[in-house]
């Protein structure tokens, strides 16, 4: 009797069991790197999901984890202000807005720094896939927009590792603050902006400062190369957009 | 930034200290204070006193030995950060004479001995504006060494510079990492333009000198206290 076809109708609802290994790229830093890294042959990839709140990350993201793990990759999902080293302070500092600019920005580069260390690049060692929730790009947009020198954030972030593949997703200030309202009743004090003094109406402050922050995107776009995706559009088409796009990295295309 | 507050237009000036632990350059800094303070000069000594946050995230860090080179390098940044937007900064904008025992030149030589790229640290600084007057005292490394460890202090992890495996004993670790140290502050004293203090004098001749120097590159009448500026 011939084998049973694994194709057959009846078992088509269970994922091929051909898994894929990525292929190994060239990984570099972004500038000076860490000191006595080598970070040539990492395993695994980076993919870094950026964009603001409301814009659809979370749930593209958990798409992805089910779609990788699903294809049986290991994944590791890593975000801003979760480090062990200052997770805890830096939540205190923004309840209280109590430090300066230049004092936050490299509190949250020590958080950066921190988990890339110890999170982000064992895992690439270990051949993960790391799905980062927001990089050092928003960090920069942040700085951007409050009157940072792009080339001391340029030298900052040089210890990044340049990321496989990076997604914006742009939605305009109108349709994000549609978005924001339709999750939580009020809007948040930073997301807002409102510590720049911009407008002392809440509101208009977020249209307008979410509006830089778009704008700094668009120069960090064009400065450090990443794909800008329309998060208008519904999740899933965002996701299916996502999943092309990341299965081409994993060929090392 | 390679400009001193007094090319930038600040009206006060910003003295730094800079030197290896013993070096003496602590009780020299104190007296120049009491000598300013004693000719009524608006004058502030700044200690490293950061903000609570920053100060807790530090000290977490050292006791648990999470740091490595580069997050060492950046919480000190970001330490020093805090100190000169909210300290140093609006003091000197206020018109005072500010003296610093230890500055930016400590992050050089420090970051860089652990490893660190140089252009990268000196990235991470380029907020802060130059001492108007720097001087480094340069004693011989075994008499800083001498005054240090003769007393058998316990040495911090990082002080002793253990976190870069010199040596599994920490007083040989201390020598080696502040022997390097030091050549690092020489190979930056001419770029910065320090002044260079012979630390193996007596204490009175060495403050002599010091109140001279600062007399010539610091007019003080402009800093007296009852003087509105």
């Amino acid at each position: 009797m011939p084998a049973k076809n694994p194709r057959s109708p009846r078992r088509k609802d269970i994922p091929a069991a051909n898994v894929v290994v990525p292929r190994v790229t060239a990984k570099r830093f972004l500038g000076h790197g860490l000191p006595g890294e080598d970070v040539h042959k990492l395993a695994g990839k980076l993919i870094v999901v950026e964009g603001a709140d409301g814009s659809g990350r979370s749930t593209q993201i958990s798409q992805l984890v089910r779609w990788l793990e699903g294809a049986g990759h290991a994944t590791l999902q890593v975000g801003l202000k979760r480090s062990t080293l200052v997770r805890e302070e830096l939540e205190l500092a923004q309840q209280g807005n109590i430090l300066s600019r230049t004092t936050l920005s490299l509190f949250y580069a020590t958080d950066f720094a921190d988990q890339l260390e110890n999170a982000i690049l064992p895992a690439l060692r270990a051949g993960f896939i790391v799905l980062a929730d927001r990089y050092i790009y928003t960090l920069m947009a942040r700085d951007l927009v409050r009157g940072v020198d792009p080339a001391w954030l340029r030298n900052l972030y040089g210890i990044a590792l340049v990321p496989d593949a990076v997604f914006y997703l742009d939605v305009s200030p109108a349709h994000l603050v549609q978005r924001v309202f339709a999750k939580s009743p009020a809007l948040d004090y930073w997301e807002s902006g409102m510590d720049l003094g911009l407008s002392r109406d809440m509101f208009d402050s977020f249209l307008k400062y979410q509006a830089l922050m778009r704008e700094a995107f668009r120069q960090l776009q064009r400065d450090y190369g990443f794909h800008i995706v329309d998060g208008e559009r519904d999740p899933a088409a965002v996701s299916d957009e996502l999943k092309e796009k990341i299965a081409a990295v994993l060929v090392g295309k | 930034m390679t400009k001193t507050f007094s090319e930038l237009g600040f009206p006060g000036r910003l003295i730094a200290v800079e030197g290896l632990d013993g070096s003496g350059k602590s009780t020299q800094v104190h007296l120049l204070l009491k000598w300013l303070e004693q000719q009524g000069c608006r004058v502030f000594f700044s200690e490293w006193n950061s903000s609570a946050l920053v100060k807790s995230a530090t000290s977490k860090g050292k006791k648990q030995n999470l740091l490595t080179p580069t997050t060492f390098s950046l919480i000190h940044a970001t330490d020093f950060a805090d100190r000169y937007e909210r300290q140093l900064v609006p003091l000197l904008r206020a018109g005072y004479v500010v003296l610093c025992d230890r500055y930016i030149f400590t992050a050089f030589a420090r970051d860089v001995v652990r490893g660190c790229p140089p252009d990268w640290v000196r990235g991470l600084y380029s907020f802060a504006a130059l001492p108007d007057l720097t001087f480094f005292f340069r004693a011989d490394l075994e008499v800083s060494l001498a005054r240090i460890l003769d007393n058998r202090p316990v040495l911090k992890h990082h002080e002793a510079g253990m976190d870069m495996n010199l040596s599994s004993d920490p007083y040989e670790s201390f020598r080696i990492f502040q022997g390097r140290i030091f050549e690092q502050y020489l190979a930056m004293s001419t770029e910065f333009r320090f002044t260079i203090m012979d630390a193996n004098q007596r204490i009175e001749e060495q403050q002599g000198l010091v109140r001279k120097l600062v007399s010539a590159r610091i007019d003080l009448k402009r800093f007296a206290a009852n003087k509105p500026r």
